[in-house]
């Protein structure tokens, strides 16, 4: 890639006081012109730089990055890029996840596998406009033209074969003007970008260090454990907590909820927990197990202030409002109404799913210290700046007062985006005049939480002359699901009449982003539905998905968010490497192809049958996201997405019964183990295009693959999550 | 309240406290030793793995009163510098996603190449069976478990 870019309005340098040039700069806003760059590193400010580089006189370098880590590998891979167009070897990188203190920045949110996609470019830029300039400095100091030298490793090389590190002409580049124009590697040259890179916390992790917000600790740190009410619909009506009180780790029992229910009600912020508009009972004690047994004492009644909702009417409604006529439609090609009236044949089948809590394997938690100076909040939350404006606006304070410190986050799936628990946090020190940490246990967790929607989805092919004419997807769910970008996902453009409808329930039970939002259903019900749509038009299923996509290259659709070819990219490789179609007898494939977060995923699910029952034995996963930056973290991620997704669809069971959720732990919940896992193999497509996210990707469409390869095994066509309810899976298996 | 005396990766420790604690509550909030994580509580999955006397062990519903004789090991007393082989092999493939789950695993782990160091596929996937990996790092762990066994004999 021989494009050159500008940085120059992105970033400033400056030389350290204590040696050493010192890099900050912007991903995607240009730097105010008056900012001045810090000259020590105790006043790093991220009002005014996302991130800093720092290149010492020994030739190290230290990236101070602000990006949450949920497990998506974002903290390693984005060092890897700056490394990688600074050219300087990986093992001389460190990486210092700063605190997050600041108003200007954007994008500080990891989720929606946006991270990689968005800072890819301004991170090669910053990367390539740093080295420029090492590079112009050796030259002056060499008295040559800088197009005649260049670098590798750290170090840089004129035409004469003199060197320079690094570390020689940092404190002379830090002083130079930031160069108009700086030039990007050819992919094809990458040396760190594509290799595997280890987890940067690795050694913390398997030593057990402290890393995540439930380890972090203060000196005269309290603990506090929230009693909230038991089912959606409830509000705290009195409490008695003398029982509690004679405890004698319990130090104090109070109530909250005044302050974040006015913000709430306010507007603000604009995600709303519904169980954060009540009163709630706090248990204040010296350790964690002193604040858990607290709570068990305290007796509460709670009153109902709206309905109690259940899991069976829900159903009913939903049902109801899919074959009803309420609809929003949120796009229309053609004329679907005639393709049916005049087709001589309709397909329509019903997908259901249930409602889903996100089980961080760290349950909430955050640490909060609230004094007349500044509010310090400490913790896992994948949306840190809305956690500042939201405390701010809550206590009243300026937003300078605030700053949070990001740990580790044992999971995040979506939940960490709500920051319902930094607000209690942040309003229980408030009350108590104390450093403390709220935690959740795993049943406030699961049972107080914010879940994936319940949806249903109605799906018709309309046929004519075998051949497929419309094609109309209906949505019934929770509180909404479908968004503007869904509609136009495969198969839109693809098809002649195409239509997408989509109703709400209204509920007061709180929906939210979960792993693979909008998408973690729709894709297998969309996908289980075109492998029967094949059998019915009597076409190969692999051929059907290619003569669409044929189609949508033949009629070009500005609006579509997929690319055709790559979708047939994915398709052409799962084909090949999956062996499809030319197992053994006893191997039962299905097939599942899918595109959303911007990245494109075919899978293949081998089944066998063990004793009569269904057991998946391998999913085979062909993935174009772009450049791989990282692979040992994509295949991670890769393949954590597809046995998280396999997991959910056949064994997460989550309803509501009088607004109360129906279990609260694992031992009611199933999540997938080890014995039911199937190996998962994961094929990159070679790709020289701007890195997609891996976060998500692989998890919707595997439902779809799992079902489609068990209907060829038994004959069972599954519509419903979790599958494993509908179908005889044996004891084993289920765990 | 009434104290006891823990001995925890080969020191004494004597803490005051509730009978009835968990230990990993002991761990965590007495001793500061954060490597054992809560995950359920109710012994189902595995976070808060711990060895008493050599064998993996759930610390959430273990009592302090009830182990106040045993050499309990924690994943901070695995090894000195993470050099133990499953440690080794766990860096090696590169298991953790968020890691929230792993100290947990390779306690489990560990405990279990001790009795078994030579152990087919199966046997991996049945004494794993016990700890939930929320993000799903099964493939990776059963590799790595295989990894260890390698280093291990
Ligand atoms: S925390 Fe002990 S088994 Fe889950
Ligand atoms: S690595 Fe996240 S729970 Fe196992």
């Amino acid at each position: 890639m021989k494009d050159t870019f500008s940085r120059r309005s992105f970033l400033k340098t400056s030389a350290l006081a204590s040696g050493g040039m010192l890099i900050g700069f912007n991903l995607f806003n240009a730097c105010k012109s008056d900012v001045k760059m810090p000259v020590d590193l105790s006043s790093l400010n991220y009002k005014d730089f996302n991130a800093y580089i720092k290149i010492s006189p020994e030739g190290k370098v230290t990236i101070y990055s602000v990006n949450p880590e949920i497990g998506q590998g974002v903290k390693t891979s984005m060092p890897m890029i700056i490394a990688e167009e600074l050219d300087v070897a990986w093992d001389d990188v460190y990486v210092v996840q700063a605190p997050l203190d600041t108003e200007n920045f954007s994008g500080q949110v990891a989720g929606g596998s946006q991270s990689i996609r968005r800072s890819w470019q301004p991170l090669r830029e910053t990367g390539a406009t740093a080295k420029q300039m090492l590079i112009n400095a050796a030259a002056a100091r060499w008295g040559v033209d800088a197009k005649t030298c260049s670098a590798k490793e750290a170090v840089i090389y004129n035409a004469n074969g003199d060197t320079l590190g690094y570390g020689d002409v940092v404190e002379a580049a830090a002083i130079l003007d930031v160069p108009e124009e700086v030039t990007l590697k050819d992919p094809n040259d990458f040396t760190i970008i594509g290799k595997g890179k280890g987890n940067v916390d690795m050694d913390k992790i398997i030593t057990g260090k402290p890393l995540f917000g439930l380890d972090y600790k203060e000196e005269g740190m309290v603990y506090a454990s929230v009693l909230r009410p038991p089912a959606f619909g409830q509000m705290l009506e009195s409490y008695d907590a003398s029982k509690a009180k004679e405890l004698p780790g319990v130090i104090d029992v109070i109530t909250i909820g005044e302050k974040a229910r006015t913000l709430l009600s306010e507007g603000k912020p604009n995600w709303s927990v519904k169980l954060s508009t009540t009163d709630k009972v706090v248990v204040i004690g010296k350790t964690t197990w002193d604040v858990i047994k607290g709570k068990k004492e305290i007796t509460a009644t709670w009153k109902t202030d709206s309905d109690l909702e259940s899991t069976e009417d829900h159903d009913e409604k939903l049902l109801s409002l899919l074959h009803g006529k309420k609809f929003r439609t949120r796009r229309k090609d053609g004329n679907v109404k005639k393709a049916f009236a005049n087709a001589d044949k309709v397909l329509e089948r019903v997908y259901e799913s249930t409602f889903l809590p996100h089980n961080t394997m760290e349950p909430m938690n955050f640490f909060a210290n609230v004094t007349e100076d500044k509010v310090h909040l400490v913790g896992p939350t994948q949306t840190p700046e809305a956690a500042e404006g939201a405390v701010a606006s809550m206590l009243g304070r300026p937003v300078e007062d605030i700053h949070v410190d990001l740990t580790r986050m044992g999971g995040g799936f979506g939940r960490r985006l709500y920051n319902d628990y930094v607000l209690e946090a942040a309003e229980i020190s408030d009350a108590i005049k104390k450093p403390v940490k709220m935690v959740s246990t795993r049943e406030d967790d699961m049972a107080t939480g914010v879940y994936r929607p319940a949806s249903k989805y109605k799906i018709s092919a309309s046929i004519k002359d075998g051949k497929l004419t419309g094609y109309h997807l209906k949505e019934a769910c929770i509180n909404g699901n479908m968004y503007g970008l869904i509609p136009n996902f495969f198969p839109a453009g693809a098809i002649e009449n195409y239509q997408v409808d989509s109703v709400r329930l209204k509920s007061n039970i709180s929906v939210g982003a979960w792993r693979a939002p909008y998408t973690n259903f729709l894709a297998s019900a969309e996908q289980s539905f075109f492998d029967e749509l094949a059998e019915e038009l009597g076409i190969d299923r692999v051929q059907l998905h290619m003569d669409l996509l044929d189609n949508v290259k033949k009629n070009p659709d500005a609006n579509i968010e997929y690319s055709p070819e790559r979708l047939q990219g994915v398709l052409k490789k799962v084909v090949e490497v999956s062996n499809w179609g030319k197992t053994a007898d006893d191997v039962y494939q299905g097939l599942s192809v899918y595109y959303c977060h911007n990245t494109h995923v075919a899978e293949v699910a081998d089944v066998i049958m063990e004793n009569g029952f269904p057991v998946v034995k391998k999913v085979t996963c062909a993935i174009d996201c772009g450049i791989v930056v990282n692979p040992l973290g994509a295949m991670n991620q890769a393949k954590g997405g597809v046995l998280d997704g396999i997991g959910h669809a056949l064994y997460a069971d989550f309803s509501f019964k009088d607004g109360v959720p129906s279990v609260n732990n694992f031992n009611g919940y199933q999540l997938i183990r080890m014995a039911q896992t199937p190996k998962v193999d994961v094929h990159f497509i070679e790709s020289d295009v701007a890195p997609t996210g891996l976060g998500e990707p692989t998890l919707p469409p595997v439902g779809a693959a799992v079902a489609n390869a068990i209907y060829k095994a038994t004959g069972n066509r599954l519509t419903k999550f979790p599958y494993a309810k509908y179908i005889n899976v044996e004891e084993k298996i289920i765990g | 309240m009434p104290t006891f005396n823990l001995k925890i990766n080969g020191k004494t420790h004597t803490v005051e406290t509730d009978a009835d604690t968990p230990l990993l509550w002991v761990l965590r909030d007495h001793i500061n030793l954060v490597g054992t994580k809560f995950g359920c509580g109710i012994g189902q999955c595995g976070a808060c793995t711990v060895h008493i006397d050599g064998n993996a062990t759930r610390s959430c519903l273990l009592q302090v009163s009830q182990i106040e004789d045993a050499a309990i090991t924690t994943i901070e007393g695995l090894s000195e510098d993470g050099s133990h082989p499953v440690q080794q092999a766990w860096k090696e493939i590169d298991v953790p996603q968020c890691g929230y789950c792993q100290s947990g695993q390779i306690m489990t782990a560990s405990a279990f190449l001790n009795e078994n160091p030579n152990p087919t596929n199966n046997d991996i996937r049945n004494a794993m069976n016990g700890n939930i990996c929320r993000c799903a790092s099964y493939n990776s762990i059963e590799e790595a478990v295989k990894v260890a066994s390698e280093k291990l004999s």
